[in-house]
C-alpha cells in the first residue's frame, strides 16, 4: 500500500520502526500516524462498535469523528489519525468483547 | 499557572501560521495550539500545478512556514486540544495547561460533510479528505481500488491526487437521493455546478470539467444525454447518472451497489450492478469548523455562499466578542492561499492594537489588499459566489453596528 514512487513527491526516504497490533509485529515509518502505519499494513479494522460491535475503521483522518480509536500503551481511546506511531508502540484494538466499554 | 500571551492562536494551518509569523516578526508574544503533531493542516496534502508556475507542494510550504515559527520563537502547543474559553480571554487545554491572552485568533479550518449511504461505516469508507492526508501526506494507497461518491472541487482535486499515486480510481458517482446529499444526488445540478469551475484550474480534470460545463449545449441538454457508461477524463470515468445505493462487505469494504438514475431522475433499480472495490471515499463538502466561536459565545450567522455557519465578523476580521478575531475557512471555505492571507491580515491589526506598528493603517491596507488578490486569483473555488458572500457579511456586520 505505500507510494514509494511518486511524480511530483519524489521517492519515499523515512527511517523505519517497529510497531505491535494486537501481539503482532508490523513495520512503520518515522513520523506517521498509527492510522497511516496499520493502513500501510493492509489493516482497515481499527475497533469494534460498541452497539452491535460492528467494526470500525479510519474515517474523517483529521481527528474529528473518533471512529479510529485504539488502545495505546494501555492509554484507551486514543485517535489513530493524529498520534504519531513511535519505536516498540503496542497498539490494541477496542471493543472486541462484550464486557468491553 | 496560566501562561500570558500577547496573541495566542488556535489552529496552525495556514491561516494560524500567517497570523503567527506576521504578529512574532513585529514582536509579538504569540502562543500557536494545534491538536496535531504537525503544524500545517490540511496544507500539508496538497500537490497540484499552478497555471504558468510549478507544483504547488503544501507541505514544502508548510515546513517552510514551519521553520519561520520557531525561528521567531512562537511557541507551538502541538497534540492539545482546546476544550473551553473564558472571558477575557483564558484559554484551557486539554492537558491542564492555561493560556491568557487579550487577543485570540480562531484558525481551526473547516471539516468535511458526511453523507450517510448504507454500508458507510465498514472499515474501508473514509471521507475524501482523509484519502488525501493518507496518499499525499503519508504516502499509503487509501485502497487499490477506489470508487468516490459526491462530485465538487475536493473530490475532483483528490481523485487526481489519487491517480497521481497509482491507485486505481473506478468511478466517481453521485450519491443516492437522502436529507443528506440533497443537490448533490441531482445529475442536472451537478452539470451547473461544473459549469462553475474555473478554467484555471490546477488539474486536468476540473479544467476539462470546466469547459464542458459551460457549452450551453451540455447544459441544455442535460443529463438526458449525458451517457450512462460515464465519461472518462483523465482516465477517471465520471457518472452524472449513477448513484451508489449501498456499499458491500462485513469486515471490510468489497464492492459497490450502483444504480442507474433514469431521464427524470429516479434510480431504475433494475439495472443494479456491483463492481468490486476495496476502499469507497465519500464528499460531501466542506463546512467552516466553528464551535470555539460559539464557546466564546461570538454571534453566528448563516451565509450558503461560505458554506454555512459562520462567527459574523467585521471587516478587521473581529467578531462580535472584542479580541476574538478569526482567519481562515472557519470564516467561510476557500484555498490555502487565502486562508494564509487573511492569517496574516489578522496578524498585522492585531500587531497594530498592541501598538507594535508604526506604519499600521498602511499594512492593514496592503494587507486587505493582498487577501483580495489571492481571492480574485484562486484556482480552485469551493463555492463560486464566494465574494458576494464576503460581501453578505460585511453587510450584515454594519446593519448590527447601525442597532
Amino acid at each position: 500500500m505505500r507510494i514509494n514512487k511518486h511524480p511530483i513527491l519524489g521517492k519515499l526516504d523515512r527511517k523505519e520502526i517497529c510497531i505491535t497490533y494486537n501481539g503482532s509485529d508490523y513495520q512503520a515509518y518515522e513520523g506517521e500516524t498509527i492510522a497511516a502505519a496499520l493502513l500501510a499494513n493492509h489493516i482497515r479494522v481499527l475497533r469494534y462498535s460498541e452497539k452491535g460491535k460492528k467494526p470500525r475503521g479510519i474515517y474523517c483522518g483529521i481527528g474529528h469523528c473518533y471512529e479510529c480509536r485504539v488502545t495505546v500503551d494501555d492509554e484507551r481511546s486514543v485517535r489513530a489519525c493524529v498520534t504519531v506511531v513511535q519505536d516498540k508502540m503496542k497498539i490494541r484494538s477496542q471493543g472486541m468483547y462484550a464486557n468491553e466499554i | 499557572m496560566p501562561m500570558k500571551y500577547d496573541l495566542v492562536i488556535i489552529g496552525a494551518g495556514p491561516a494560524g501560521m500567517g497570523a503567527a509569523i506576521i504578529a512574532a516578526s513585529h514582536g509579538a508574544s504569540v502562543a500557536l495550539v494545534d491538536e496535531n503533531p504537525v503544524p500545517g493542516g490540511k496544507l500539508r496534502g496538497q500537490v497540484y500545478k499552478e497555471p504558468k508556475a510549478n507544483w504547488w507542494i503544501g507541505q514544502e510550504i508548510a515546513r517552510n512556514m514551519e521553520k519561520e515559527i520557531k525561528q521567531l520563537g512562537v511557541t507551538c502547543f502541538l497534540e492539545r486540544e482546546v476544550w473551553a474559553i473564558y472571558p477575557k480571554w483564558k484559554i484551557m487545554l486539554n492537558n491542564g495547561e492555561q493560556l491568557e491572552s487579550d487577543y485570540v485568533v480562531l484558525a481551526t479550518g473547516a471539516i468535511e460533510k458526511p453523507i450517510p449511504i448504507p454500508g458507510w461505516t465498514t472499515p474501508g469508507v473514509m471521507a475524501i479528505g482523509a484519502a488525501q492526508v493518507m496518499a499525499n501526506i503519508h504516502r499509503v494507497k487509501p485502497g487499490n481500488r477506489v470508487a468516490i461518491i459526491g462530485i465538487d472541487a475536493l473530490s475532483l482535486t483528490i481523485a487526481y491526487d489519487l491517480k497521481m499515486a497509482g491507485v486505481d480510481v473506478v468511478g466517481i458517482y453521485l450519491p443516492p437521493f437522502n436529507e443528506f446529499s440533497l443537490d448533490k444526488s441531482n445529475p442536472l445540478k451537478m452539470i451547473a455546478y461544473l459549469s462553475s469551475l474555473s478554467h484555471l484550474a490546477p488539474n486536468p480534470i476540473l479544467k476539462l470539467l470546466g469547459k464542458l460545463g459551460k457549452q450551453a449545449s451540455v447544459q441544455k441538454l442535460g443529463v438526458n444525454y449525458y451517457p450512462p457508461f460515464g465519461m472518462r477524463v483523465w482516465g477517471i470515468p465520471l457518472h452524472l447518472r449513477k448513484a451508489v445505493v449501498q456499499i458491500l462487505g462485513d469486515e471490510l469494504v468489497e464492492a459497490i451497489k450502483v444504480t442507474t438514475i433514469d431521464r427524470s431522475g429516479e434510480l431504475e433499480t433494475k439495472q443494479e450492478k456491483r463492481i468490486p472495490v476495496d476502499c469507497v471515499c465519500i464528499s460531501g463538502g466542506l463546512y467552516p469548523l466553528v464551535e470555539l466561536a460559539n464557546v466564546a459565545g461570538c454571534a453566528f450567522v448563516y451565509v450558503e455562499d461560505l458554506g454555512g455557519h459562520i462567527p459574523l465578523y467585521s471587516d478587521e476580521m473581529e467578531t462580535t466578542q472584542s479580541g476574538i478575531f478569526v482567519a481562515g475557512n472557519s470564516t467561510g471555505v476557500e484555498g490555502a492561499k487565502v486562508a494564509m492571507a487573511q492569517g496574516e491580515l489578522v496578524g498585522a491589526i492585531i500587531s497594530n492594537r498592541l501598538g507594535l506598528l508604526k506604519h499600521g493603517t498602511e499594512l492593514i491596507k496592503q494587507a486587505k489588499e493582498k487577501v483580495n488578490v489571492a481571492r480574485k486569483n484562486a484556482v480552485i473555488k469551493f463555492h463560486p459566489t464566494i465574494e458576494s458572500g464576503r460581501e453578505k457579511v460585511l453587510h450584515l456586520w454594519n446593519e448590527k453596528a447601525v442597532k
